[in-house]
C-alpha cells in the first residue's frame, strides 16, 4: 500500500467514524434536540408536567377568544390528532392568526390548560403572490377539500 | 495524465493560467447580482402571508447556501491537501475560510432580521440556527488554528484536519429541519414532490445563489493568488516577476 493510498483510507476512517458518532450522539440527545412538543406528545404525557416546555401546533379556526379586557387570550392549537387550549397574556407576532402554526413557551396549569408566557409564529416553506394563495383556496373551497388540509407544515 | 494535472497544479503554471479568470467571475457576479437584485426586489410579486418582507431571502437564502458549498469546496481541498499534499489545495483551503465565514455571518445576520418581526424572535436555540452558529465557529476555529502555527504547511495541515472532522456538521444543518421539530420551517426549494415558492419568486432566488456562486470563485481566486505569491516568494519565478530579485516577507 502506498504511502498515499494509507493517508486515503485513514482520511475516510476518520471522516466515517466521526459521522458514526455525531450520529450516536444526536440520537442520544434526540429528545433535547426537538424544539417543541406536540399535542399528541402532551397527551400522552411525553411533555414535562412541572416545568416550563415549548408546544407547537397549528391554531384552530375559529378558536381564538380574546378576553374583553385586557390582552388575555385564549387559542387552541392542533396536529389533526389532539388539540390543546393556550392562554397567552401579551402582544401577539404579526404572523399570528388562524391555521398559523406557532410555538408557545410556557407550562401546563391544574385544569390541563397550557399557560404561554411567550408566543411565536412559524411560518411555513411555501412563497406565493396573494393572488395564487386566493386561487389555491378557492380550489380547495370547490373541491369540498376543507377535511383539515393542513395549511403549513408542522 | 498524471503530468498533466501536476502542471496545473504547480503554483506558478496556475498563476499565469488564471490571471484574467478572477475578472471575468467578477464581471459575471456583477450582472447575475443586477439582475437578480431587480428581479428580487422589484419584478418578484409580493407573498401571500409576509408581504415585502420576505424579499430578505434573496440575501439569506444565497448565504445560508455558500456557507455549507464554500464548506464543502474547503472539505474537498483539504482532503486533498493531507493525500496528495498538493500546494494549491492548500493555498485554497485558507483562501476559502473567511468568505466562508463570511457568508455564515450574512446567513446567520439575515436570518435574525428575518426572524424578528415574522416569527416574533431575533435568535431561538432550535437545531437549524445552532447547527449554523456552530459552522461560524467551526470556520473561525480554523482560520486560528491556521494562523497560530508558525509553519505554513504544518498550519495548513492542521486547518485541514479539523475541516474534515468538521464536514459532519453539513448534513445535520442541511436535514435539521428534517430530523427535529424547529422553529425554522422546512426545505422550499430543494423539496421535489411539489413546488412550494412561485417560479416568479425562484428565479431571481436561483439567479442570486449563481451570483453569490461566481462571487465566492472571483474571490477565492484573487486570495489564492496572492497566496501563491506569498507561498512562492523566494522561488526565482516570483522574484522576475516582481522585477527587484527579491520579495520582501516575513512568517
Amino acid at each position: 500500500m502506498t504511502p498515499r493510498r494509507k493517508r486515503l483510507l485513514i482520511i475516510c476512517l476518520s471522516v466515517a467514524g466521526l459521522a458514526i458518532a455525531a450520529g450516536l450522539i444526536l440520537t442520544a440527545f434526540e429528545k433535547n434536540l426537538m424544539y417543541f412538543y406536540s399535542p399528541t406528545e402532551v397527551a400522552e404525557g411525553a411533555a414535562p408536567e412541572s416545568r416550563p416546555f415549548r408546544l407547537g401546533g397549528m391554531v384552530v379556526d375559529g378558536s381564538i377568544l380574546r378576553q374583553p379586557q385586557g390582552l388575555g387570550v385564549f387559542f387552541t392549537v392542533t396536529d389533526y390528532a389532539h388539540e390543546r387550549v393556550v392562554y397567552y397574556e401579551g402582544i401577539l407576532p404579526d404572523l399570528f392568526r388562524e391555521g398559523q402554526g406557532i410555538v408557545a413557551n410556557g407550562q401546563l396549569n391544574d385544569t390541563g390548560v397550557f399557560v404561554a408566557n411567550e408566543v411565536l409564529a412559524k411560518h411555513d416553506e411555501n412563497y406565493m403572490p396573494p393572488e395564487v394563495a386566493d386561487a389555491v383556496a378557492a380550489g380547495k373551497a370547490r373541491s369540498g377539500a376543507s377535511d383539515g388540509t393542513p395549511a403549513g407544515n408542522l | 495524465m498524471f503530468a498533466f494535472l501536476h502542471k496545473y497544479a504547480s503554483l506558478m503554471h496556475f498563476y499565469r493560467l488564471s490571471a484574467r479568470w478572477s475578472g471575468w467571475l467578477a464581471l459575471a457576479t456583477a450582472l447575475l447580482m443586477a439582475y437578480g437584485l431587480y428581479g428580487g426586489l422589484v419584478t418578484a410579486p409580493a407573498d401571500y402571508q409576509q408581504g415585502d418582507s420576505f424579499r430578505i431571502i434573496y440575501i439569506h437564502v444565497p448565504s445560508a447556501w455558500m456557507s455549507l458549498f464554500v464548506y464543502m469546496c474547503m472539505a474537498g481541498a483539504g482532503a486533498i491537501a493531507l493525500v496528495w499534499k498538493i500546494k494549491l489545495a492548500e493555498i485554497w483551503l485558507r483562501a476559502s475560510a473567511p468568505l466562508g465565514a463570511s457568508f455564515t455571518f450574512l446567513a446567520l445576520v439575515t436570518g435574525s432580521i428575518w426572524g424578528k418581526p415574522m416569527w416574533g424572535t431575533w435568535w431561538v436555540w432550535d437545531a437549524r440556527l445552532t447547527s449554523e452558529l456552530i459552522l461560524l465557529f467551526l470556520y473561525l476555529g480554523i482560520m486560528a488554528l491556521d494562523n497560530a502555527i508558525e509553519d505554513r504547511r504544518t498550519g495548513a495541515r492542521a486547518a485541514a484536519v479539523l475541516t474534515l472532522i468538521g464536514v459532519v456538521n453539513i448534513p445535520i444543518i442541511h436535514y435539521s429541519v428534517e430530523w427535529w421539530s424547529t422553529l425554522h420551517q422546512g426545505p422550499t426549494v430543494s423539496k421535489l414532490d411539489r413546488p412550494s415558492i412561485h417560479i416568479d419568486m425562484l428565479i431571481p432566488l436561483l439567479v442570486m445563489a449563481f451570483a453569490f456562486t461566481t462571487f465566492y470563485f472571483a474571490a477565492a481566486l484573487a486570495r489564492v493568488r496572492g497566496g501563491i505569491l506569498a507561498y512562492d516568494r523566494n522561488t526565482n519565478w516570483v522574484r522576475d516577476l516582481v522585477g527587484r530579485g527579491t520579495v520582501r516577507g516575513h512568517g
